[in-house]
């Protein structure tokens, strides 16, 4: 029994945001411990080596979002991290295809061999969606103020997001708000015609989201992958040398260098409670350690409704939490693979292959495969992210062969019947025949392979529901209301227990935003 | 690989400096030679070769052509008469430039608008309910430039009818060495010059018939460094240089409406309607806030500013396009965007944004040096441009 308080804070859960709290606390000074359930940190944010040789990036696996002001704070190059680039996005069709490079002049060629109106419209799409990142992002950077409230800190909050809205000038604040409003297909119709096009850039407004291109809400996602910045450029897309297991490392290489211990092999059962003030958490085996302050880093619905006990939160918290959406919609499949993929529509092995392989060939086919989800099937043809990682950073595979990492939707997580061993390969068949389609030589390339389902997601990575989010990135559960009313600044009913995780403001994807902006909110409160 | 123009087969054999620059998404040479004062001169004295094939074309058609582009630009359409080019910028809903570049009428209801920016979209934005149609001939029609005082003597040694005639601003149909070519007396240096408009699958008969005709006048192959020099002598803004278009800009403060880039002689404020009409009626009333002027920098200040460390003048050998604070007295009163020295004026000039009364011409100003590592301060005098306006150009 850790009566002493070894601890100043506990964290529950390594994964990039939970080691980011504890860096930061550490930083302040704060004796730290994070407690990590698996063998490795990183949480969603891994690189393994599922089969020997080839390194996969298990789940997540690009870098846009992570804020640049943790790299600077955290000093994450000098922690090994290196972000490589990845800017382009190479749509196959049957006899045709969409190729969205780096260079200006080229994409704008390429788009108007498809038509010569989108080639126009996309670069005014493009300076409108930088001028609303702009918009979105200092919100980004906030602790969101509660708007029912008269507390100092949230007026002062809101009189920020007032000056800030204010200062946007009308033309921008309505696009913002059709934005928040719209269905990515919907909006993207007002801006262009070529199928192909809108189909690829309404992938991005679905990722994650149990939600089709032509559901509300989802412009809004789409802005949210716009959102990421890297050197400055927003939208930029990049790849960390050694998988995203590497941007996880380098945060706990900065932790551990700023004094965090972090311990693998260690679950938490519970965080201990006593007269509404957590204490310390009990593991699984027994032990207890105490600290005044105690921080989660997973979901909303596993943080609330697996740690604590329910007589120690308020109904309607309890309610919120309940009601939190985070049903998964997503899998993802790794295949070693012994060559490249040969593309029927752009043979050889030219720079398309080098970013991100989008399968999304029209709008149609987005909505057929969310049909399919909706009903409770995994998508006959499903959406597909593929990237190859080996060819970014050739560390991923033995010299010659390749890792390819494909992102595949959809998947629910409440499948007819359920997840099972023989579910899981008919979901792996279906994609690499899906695949196949437009690179006849993959079924024989493939090594080996590793499915993964939104079931595994939960048991094995812990994300309730299979959500990669930690939480639907809808409307209803975001900035104020993420991950419930009252409790969007990372506070929680119960004194000295926070949350830092991605179902906090600013959410999903490797942001880290949650964390930092979690710890710098416990420091506020002082107690040690 | 980024595509060469129709023309490249020729450039890309004579470039011997190898520097292409990239244009509207074509290669293009900076300049041919290993030093540009060769070309920079045949512009002024002899005639210039310039492949402009990047700019972007458009024949707009039908019975609402009039219409449509009244509606666009800031001249006056109606008044154009066919045969007749009119240089205009075109604005957005603020008033703010979008945009400039040549519309030629090249029939009752046929035009030629050359753009730097792909347009289409804002066509068909500013389009419904009319019956007019666009086709972009970018890459179909490919364009040279001749220009310099013997431009006109090398069309006509390739007997071109209804050459000698054509006056400035004014374009015809004609053949040159049996090559159908439609050519306007325009260009983008303010000498005596046309450019010519050819199907892009004729474009190296064109190149060959032209160099042929034009070796006895000393015609040279010219790249974008001379082009730039002898624009800013004519005082001719460059897009994204000299302004940046609406369009593109992140900042309202950053755009520029046409009064306030020396462009007011362009905008017809008696036409009923335009695309920012109101707003620069608004301004014109009021009076713009900034002026596009030129600078002319005073020799003995830069001599003097040099000398402070020891050093003669140094000109700059190619344009620049930086943006330099100006000053007058102890504050920032604007910024010029591009300058260069004029071998030919013997001056060193520039084109600046300035404010309010800095912008009257004879008004004193000065200009950041940079001299040494040091930003130091030359004395420059506000001039109406042309700097430089022969006769020979409308003549």
């Amino acid at each position: 029994m850790g009566r002493g308080n070894a601890y100043d804070a506990i964290v529950i859960g390594g994964g990039h945001n939970g080691l980011t709290t504890a860096a930061y606390l550490a930083r302040a000074g704060r004796n730290v411990l994070v407690l990590e359930r698996r063998y490795l940190v990183g949480g969603s944010t891994v690189s393994e080596e599922v089969f020997p040789g080839f390194k996969f990036s298990v789940l997540s696996y690009v870098v846009s979002l992570l804020r640049p002001e943790i790299i600077r704070e955290l000093q994450l190059s000098r922690h090994g991290l290196e972000i490589l680039p990845l800017e382009s996005t190479f749509t196959p069709l049957h006899g045709d295809y969409l190729f969205r490079g780096s260079d200006h002049d080229e994409t704008r060629r390429e788009i108007y061999r498809h038509s010569p109106r989108d080639a126009d419209a996309y670069d005014r799409f493009g300076q409108l969606m930088y001028r609303m990142a702009l918009a979105v992002k200092p919100i980004l950077a906030m602790v969101p103020p509660d708007p029912t409230s008269m507390r100092p800190k949230d007026l002062r909050g809101l009189l920020r997001l007032g000056r800030h809205f204010r200062d946007l000038g009308e033309a921008d604040f309505f696009m913002l708000y059709k934005l928040l409003t719209m269905s990515s297909a919907d909006f993207l119709d007002e801006w262009f015609e070529t199928d192909v096009l809108k189909a690829t850039m309404s992938a991005s407004g679905i990722i994650g989201t149990f939600l089709g291109p032509r559901s509300p809400g989802t412009a809004y996602v789409q802005l949210h992958h716009y959102m990421g910045e890297i050197d400055g450029a927003f939208r930029a897309w990049g790849f960390a040398r050694g998988g995203t297991g590497a941007v996880a490392e380098s945060i706990a290489s900065a932790a551990r260098d700023l004094g965090v211990t972090i311990r693998e092999n260690a679950t938490v059962g519970h965080v201990m409670v006593r007269g509404g003030r957590a204490v310390g958490v009990a593991l699984e085996d027994g032990e207890e350690i105490g600290a005044r302050t105690v921080v989660s880093g997973l979901d909303p619905r596993r943080t609330f409704l697996g740690l604590v006990d329910e007589a120690d939160l308020p109904e309607n918290f309890l309610g919120a939490i309940r009601r939190y959406r985070s049903t998964g919609s997503s899998g993802k499949v790794n295949l070693a693979l012994s060559e490249l993929p040969n593309f029927t529509c752009l043979p050889g092995h030219g720079d398309h292959l080098r970013g991100a392989i989008s399968i999304s060939p029209s709008q149609d086919y987005l909505e057929r495969a969310y049909d399919d989800a909706k009903y409770g099937e995994f998508s006959r043809r499903p959406y597909m992210d593929v990237i190859i990682p080996s060819l970014i950073d050739p560390g991923m595979a033995p010299p010659g062969k390749h890792v390819m990492s494909c992102f595949v939707q959809y998947a629910p997580f409440n499948l007819n019947g359920g997840w099972n061993d023989e579910r899981r390969e008919a979901f792996g068949d279906t994609v690499v025949a899906t695949l196949s389609e437009y690179a006849p030589n993959l079924p024989d390339a493939i090594i080996h392979r590793q499915v993964v389902t939104p079931q595994d997601m939960q048991d094995v990575f812990g994300l309730t529901g299979g959500n990669i989010f930690h939480g639907e990135l809808s409307l209803q559960q975001l900035f104020f209301l993420r991950p419930a009313p009252r409790w969007a600044d990372y506070r929680t009913p119960i004194r000295g227990f926070y949350q830092c995780g991605s179902g906090t403001h600013p959410g999903g994807g490797i942001c880290a935003g949650p964390g930092r902006l979690a710890a710098l909110e416990i420091l506020k409160d002082g107690h040690r | 690989m980024l595509p060469g123009t129709p023309f490249h087969k020729r450039t890309s054999a004579l470039c011997r400096a190898r520097n292409w620059r990239r244009w509207a998404g074509y290669v293009a040479a900076g300049s041919y030679d290993l030093y540009h004062d060769r070309e920079y001169w045949a512009i002024r004295s002899a005639a210039a070769l310039i492949d402009v094939s990047p700019l972007c074309k458009y024949l707009i058609r039908g019975p609402d052509a009039v219409r449509f582009l009244d509606r666009l630009v800031t001249r006056n359409v109606r008044k154009c008469a066919i045969g007749q080019v009119m240089y205009t910028p075109w604005c957005d809903g603020d008033g703010k430039v979008i945009d400039d570049g040549t519309l030629a009428r090249l029939g009752e209801d046929v035009f030629r608008l050359t753009s730097a920016d792909p347009s289409l979209l804002w066509f068909h934005d500013n389009s419904v309910g009319m019956d007019v149609s666009f086709e972009d001939v970018s890459e179909s029609t490919a364009a040279l430039a001749l220009q310099g005082p013997n431009a006109r003597k090398i069309l006509l040694a390739l007997s071109a009818p209804g050459i000698d005639g054509l006056a400035f601003f004014r374009a015809t149909e004609t053949e040159l060495a049996g090559i159908p070519v439609s050519v306007s007396r325009t260009g983008y240096t303010g000498d005596l010059g046309y450019e010519i408009w050819v199907d892009s699958d004729r474009a190296i008969p064109l190149w060959d018939a032209l160099m042929d005709a034009g070796r006895p006048y000393g015609i040279v192959p010219t790249g974008l460094l001379a082009l730039d020099m002898a624009r800013i002598e004519a005082g001719l803004i460059l897009i994204t240089v000299d302004y940046v278009p609406a369009h593109h800009a992140l900042l309202e403060s950053q755009k520029s409406s046409p009064l306030e880039l020396g462009l007011e002689w362009t905008v017809d404020l008696g036409k009923e309607y335009f695309v920012g009409r109101d707003a620069l009626a608004r301004q014109a009333s009021a009076g713009p806030e900034w002026q596009l002027r030129g600078l002319e920098i005073d020799w003995v200040s830069l001599e003097r500013t040099y000398g402070s460390v020891g050093l003669p003048p140094l000109v700059p050998s190619s344009a620049w396009r930086t943006s330099v604070p100006v000053y007058g007295g102890r504050d920032q009163v604007g910024y010029a965007t591009s300058g260069c020295w004029s071998p030919l004026l013997k001056k060193y000039i520039a084109l600046a944004h300035l404010r309010g009364p800095a912008g009257v011409p004879d008004k004193t100003l000065e200009m950041e040096v940079t001299v040494e590592h040091q930003r130091l301060r030359a004395t420059a005098t506000v001039v109406e441009t042309p700097f430089f306006d022969p006769p020979r150009k409308r003549g």
